[in-house]
């Protein structure tokens, strides 16, 4: 189905099922233990085999020798896998470095070898005995050390590294009130509790991965190029997955090693990362340094809007995009943008969650909130003065529907915005406290999405889809759109997901999931609709679909009646064409917070959190409140304590475990409320929907740094913002 | 983690007994910390000796009107005991302020003084730390070392150790029983039951090899206000940046401990006497001598703060 033309009123539109908090149809297996995650399936308990990751000591590199004999001597141990026994092998289009390293050696823990064995303490022991002798390089490892020399970031998913419009220079030097501020954000780590892991088998020269991935199309066609496999030989199942936020958007070593390990050990082979080589093995958030410059007339209207960022990665390959939401939030006619990068040799650098906007706007809504102090401006009315409704660097593209102002405005009332102080003149006992605002912004993407739609006489309709799930409601929105679609209750619907033998879908990622994966399924269902009217002898247009009944006219039938010859399959995906380009389609929030910071010691707590968010058509409010209050707790980590320290000396990621890479705990996080605007976005896709699962963490860190600056009056701009940074500006104690 | 050999025992004797007839022994009770470092092999035990089971469970009255805590007496029914909560509230505040309810119901008295430093570079096998490995070198000296120790440390070693308890023990005056593998018995005043780092900061006790610890003692009560504040970046679960263990006194007299500022919880009794001048006076001399990095440098004020807003809570 071609999406070129903007919806109109359609079977969604009913809003039966759409539009209802659900809860999550398969949660009472994820509660009960009974989901089937990578790393738990039974299918080969006989026979399978258990590898374990030997990363690499060094950062950058050679490996001199590696000596496996103590550990294939080592009791249970049934291969060794490295680079000089694997054969050649490609590298994925997705890949930045290796997932098998040597002799060179990429960063920091890159997987070097796996030892397989009988069981997994036993590959665990003999992994230690693997002697490898490296020959260190000198590496970059230093972000701040770089920007200097840095040069032109590449292309950003085909977003130049730089933009500029008008005469930003000029505007600024000639700006009656200026700001000229450096921030940082640290490099990140996702996370997720679930680690990578995958089971390989191989049948013949045919492979199979249980694994943990957010990107099954994708990943087929890299485990492919890696293994020098034709596509149709790989099958990808990934149908439970325990958190990703982009670290499982690519193949990691887990899967290319389990293949290689079944393969050398003629055994199915199960592999899991541990935590630190989830650190320093697979991807991170990369570090940025941004420098921002802000002009405005004194009466608050941005004329200039400068804001450039550093960030490194191994070769170079892909800057984060720090700056890309600074290109559309604000008006302003005087405007550049600048990406800067240099190699570095710390593990790779890549997508997390809301990748270029959740770091840009850390550093931007701080910028916002000292721009409104220095024009004695509310920063709620600050930025409500310089909203545009058209593309800044475009004027003659609109926004498709942009209600940041609505959110802002709504979002103020109901916190009691109002109620703020002056910086450091709230108290409560020996709490200072401060509230904090912050506008949320990310971009809305389309992917083109496919499903297949199977009814059967008993009147249940089963899609299929390589949608995954990474525990976002991916599942419970496909069985909400076809439930609407075919007019049946959800528990007619089963949803089957995470397999490459399912038609490709958008994955998960870019909180592009769910609009483009129910729209798919919403074009396979107006061809399974079709195909039942036809089948019942009803003129397709005539056809209502409700209460499990096809009518038209006077004529009924059950829905599985259509089916009663065999099983009715349809098969269609979404295709989406330029609408995107002739209108700028986003999603908008504002976060506003309290906290409370310890007058003596500087410890923050943050006391209240609400999001008000405007993003299309809410297919499912519990799972998107959910969503966003994920990305809120979220946000509140990268706020306050989550940093991956670097050495850099020795270029790795030194807190490499959930001991010293803290996210928030549930005491660190209060009662969070979340408003969605009622609106919906007929440019997006039949289902009029946008995403949420992105946008929810945008803007929060500088919400809470904004917070924390008006409790105690101490600007922070290096995140995260730690007592350390501000005690020095605490008031004196008596 | 290397394959090991494992019995478990009835009896302080048979402990010793077992731990004197096998070589690379070890002793695991909760096992809360000892696991984790057997799995990244920081600990290579080839035998353990599971004395979970001892009889030493109990929290009983002693003759000087304090308290014996059994080595096996688990974080959590020590934290609750009633007498505990009545005249030690400091043990108590310190207890529930550490680790996660999971752990506090593995955890045990014995256990929990001994546990190790979370010196990131102690737990990475890949660098050098003459801890783990003596005569290595230390990464973290000149590497990434916000938590590390401000005071006491070496050029040899900047770990911390990170028990909550044990400012409060310290605090307090608790001793430290034990039973060696020829039988004896004996008390280390909990003063000095840690080693300074020097030049051999794998040597971190006083205990012989295969002492056995049977109970922590807990002298008479010194009534007062017990406050614990332990500072830190998020609000639960999360070893101590620093922390602040203190009695005080109606007079404004009192004692202060500190956590996470030294290889031991860190109390320097003279600086006491300052107390009723305040909290400038009393960190000037309890860390008179400290060396920081730039990155820990912000332990110093943060104590002096921390202490001050003990002292003005304790005024209610």
């Amino acid at each position: 189905m071609k999406f070129d033309t903007p919806a109109t009123t359609n079977p969604i539109d009913q809003l039966k099922v759409i539009g209802k908090p659900t809860n999550r149809i398969e949660g009472p297996l994820k509660t009960t233990g009974t989901a089937t995650y990578a790393y738990e399936h039974k299918n080969f308990a006989e026979t399978q085999a258990y590898g374990y990751v030997v990363g690499s000591a060094i950062a950058k590199g050679k490996i001199a020798s590696m000596n496996l004999d103590e550990a294939r001597a080592a009791p249970g141990v049934l291969a060794i896998v490295t680079a000089a026994n694997a054969g050649k092998l490609g590298k994925g289009d997705f890949n930045n470095a290796k997932l098998l390293g040597g002799p060179d050696i990429e960063h920091y823990h890159q997987a070097v070898a796996l030892v397989v064995a009988e069981t997994f303490e036993q590959a665990r022991a003999a992994a230690s005995l693997v002697r490898v002798e490296y020959t260190r390089d000198k590496g970059v490892y230093d972000l701040s050390a770089t920007v200097d020399a840095a040069g032109k970031a590449p292309l950003l998913y085909g977003a130049p590294p730089e933009t500029a419009v008008g005469d930003f220079a000029s505007a600024f030097a000639a700006a009656p009130v200026q700001l000229d501020a450096r921030y940082s954000t640290p490099d990140h780590s996702h996370a997720m509790m679930e680690p990578h892991a995958s089971i390989a088998t191989w049948e013949g020269d045919k492979l199979t991965l249980w694994t943990s991935n957010q990107m099954i199309a994708w990943s087929v066609g890299d485990v492919a190029k890696t293994l020098g496999l034709p596509k149709e030989n790989v099958r990808l199942i990934s149908p439970y997955i325990g958190g990703g936020f982009g670290g499982k958007l690519y193949v990691r070593a887990d899967a290319i090693l389990a293949a290689l390990g079944a393969k050398a050990a003629k055994r199915p082979v199960k592999v899991a990362l541990h935590r630190a080589l989830m650190i320093n093995n697979t991807t991170h958030r990369p570090a940025t340094i941004q420098r921002i410059r802000l002009g405005a007339t004194r009466d608050g209207k941005l004329t200039a809007i400068g804001h450039e960022s550093w960030s490194g990665d191994i070769a170079g390959v892909k800057p984060e995009g720090a700056v890309m939401q600074t290109r559309l939030l604000y008006a302003g006619a005087n405007r550049m943008t600048a990406m800067r990068m240099t190699a570095m040799n710390l593990a790779e650098g890549n997508d997390m969650r809301a990748p270029g906007e959740a770091p840009g706007l850390m550093a931007l809504e701080i910028a916002m909130d000292e721009m409104a102090e220095k024009l004695g401006l509310d920063p709620v009315q600050f930025r409500i003065l310089n909203d545009t409704q058209v593309d800044p660097e475009m004027p003659s593209r609109p926004f498709s529907q942009r209600q940041l102002n609505k959110c802002l405005q709504m979002g103020a009332e109901r916190f009691g915005w109002a109620k703020r102080g002056k910086p450091g003149a709230t108290r409560d006992g020996k709490w200072l406290v401060g509230l904090g605002v912050a506008a949320a912004f990310r971009n809305n993407l389309n992917t083109n999405s496919a499903a297949r739609v199977r009814l059967s006489n008993a009147g249940i309709v089963t899609v299929e889809t390589d949608m995954t799930d990474i525990g976002t409601g991916s599942y419970t929105i496909i069985a909400q759109t076809a439930a609407e679609m075919m007019g049946l209750p959800l528990d007619k619907v089963v949803v089957k997901l995470g397999d490459s033998a399912f038609p490709v879908s958008a994955g998960s990622g870019g909180q592009w999931g769910a609009n483009s994966s129910t729209a798919g399924v919403y074009a396979a269902c107006a061809k399974l609709r079709e195909a039942a009217a036809q089948k019942l002898g009803l003129n397709p247009e005539d056809a209502t679909f409700a209460d499990g009944k096809v009518k038209a006219g006077r004529r009924s039938f059950a829905l599985g009646d259509a089916a009663k010859d065999g099983e009715l399959v349809a098969e269609d995906g979404i295709e989406f064409g330029k609408l995107a380009e002739e209108a700028q389609q986003s999603t908008f929030g504002a976060h506003f917070v309290e906290v409370g910071v310890d007058s003596a010691t500087g410890e923050i707590r943050i006391r209240r959190m609400l999001a008000v968010c405007a993003a299309g058509r809410i297919l499912n409010p519990k799972a998107a409140r959910s969503q966003v209050i994920g990305g809120m707790t979220m946000g509140a980590g990268a706020a306050l304590m989550e940093e991956l320290a670097v050495d850099k000396r020795f270029g790795f990621f030194v807190n490499h475990d959930l001991a010293g890479y803290e996210v928030p705990v549930h005491a660190d996080i209060p009662y969070q409320e979340v408003i969605f605007l009622d609106e919906t976005d007929p440019s997006t896709s039949p289902m009029k929907a946008k995403g949420v699962g992105e946008l929810g963490i945008c803007g929060v860190a500088a919400a809470v740094a904004n917070a924390v600056y008006n409790a105690t009056g101490a600007r922070v701009r290096n995140y995260p913002v730690t007592l350390d940074k501000f005690i020095d500006k605490l008031p004196e104690m008596t | 983690m290397k394959s090991f050999t494992y019995e478990r025992v009835d009896t302080p004797a048979a402990a010793t007994a077992a731990f004197a007839r096998t070589r690379g022994a070890r002793y695991i009770a909760g096992g809360t910390n000892l696991l984790d470092l057997m799995k990244l092999e920081i600990e290579t035990p080839g035998h353990l000796i599971d004395i979970s089971r001892l009889a030493l469970d109990k929290i009983e009255p002693t003759s000087e009107g304090g308290l014996r805590i059994g080595a096996m007496v688990r974080n959590t029914d020590l934290a609750s005991d009633a007498r505990i909560r009545r005249d030690y509230g400091l043990v108590s505040r310190a207890l529930v302020a550490g680790a996660s309810g999971q752990l506090r119901n593995k955890a045990t008295m014995g256990g929990n003084i001994l546990q190790r430093t979370r010196c990131p570079y102690f737990y990475d096998t890949n660098q050098p730390c003459n801890k783990r490995q003596p005569g290595s070198g230390c990464a973290a000296i000149g590497g990434f070392n916000r938590i590390l120790a401000v005071i006491g440390a070496s050029d040899a070693c900047i770990a911390t150790q990170p028990s909550d308890v044990g400012v409060a023990l310290r605090a307090l005056d608790a001793s430290v029983e034990t039973v060696d593998v020829a039988g004896k018995t004996r008390a280390i005043p909990y003063a000095d039951f840690y080693r300074a780092p020097g030049k051999t900061p794998h040597l971190e006790t006083a205990l012989t090899p295969g002492e056995l610890i049977t109970a922590v003692t807990l002298p008479k009560p010194v009534g007062g206000t017990h406050i614990y504040h332990k500072v830190r970046d998020r609000a639960s679960y999360a070893f101590a940046l620093i922390s602040v263990g203190a009695v005080v006194q109606r007079d404004g007299t009192g004692r202060v401990a500190l956590g996470g500022v030294a290889y031991k919880p860190w109390r320097i009794e003279a600086a006491e006497a300052e107390l009723p001048r305040g909290a400038k006076a009393v960190t000037a001399k309890l860390l008179a001598g400290a060396k920081t990095t730039h990155e820990n440098a912000y332990k110093l004020p943060l104590v002096e703060r921390t202490l001050a807003g003990v002292l003005a809570q304790a005024k209610g």
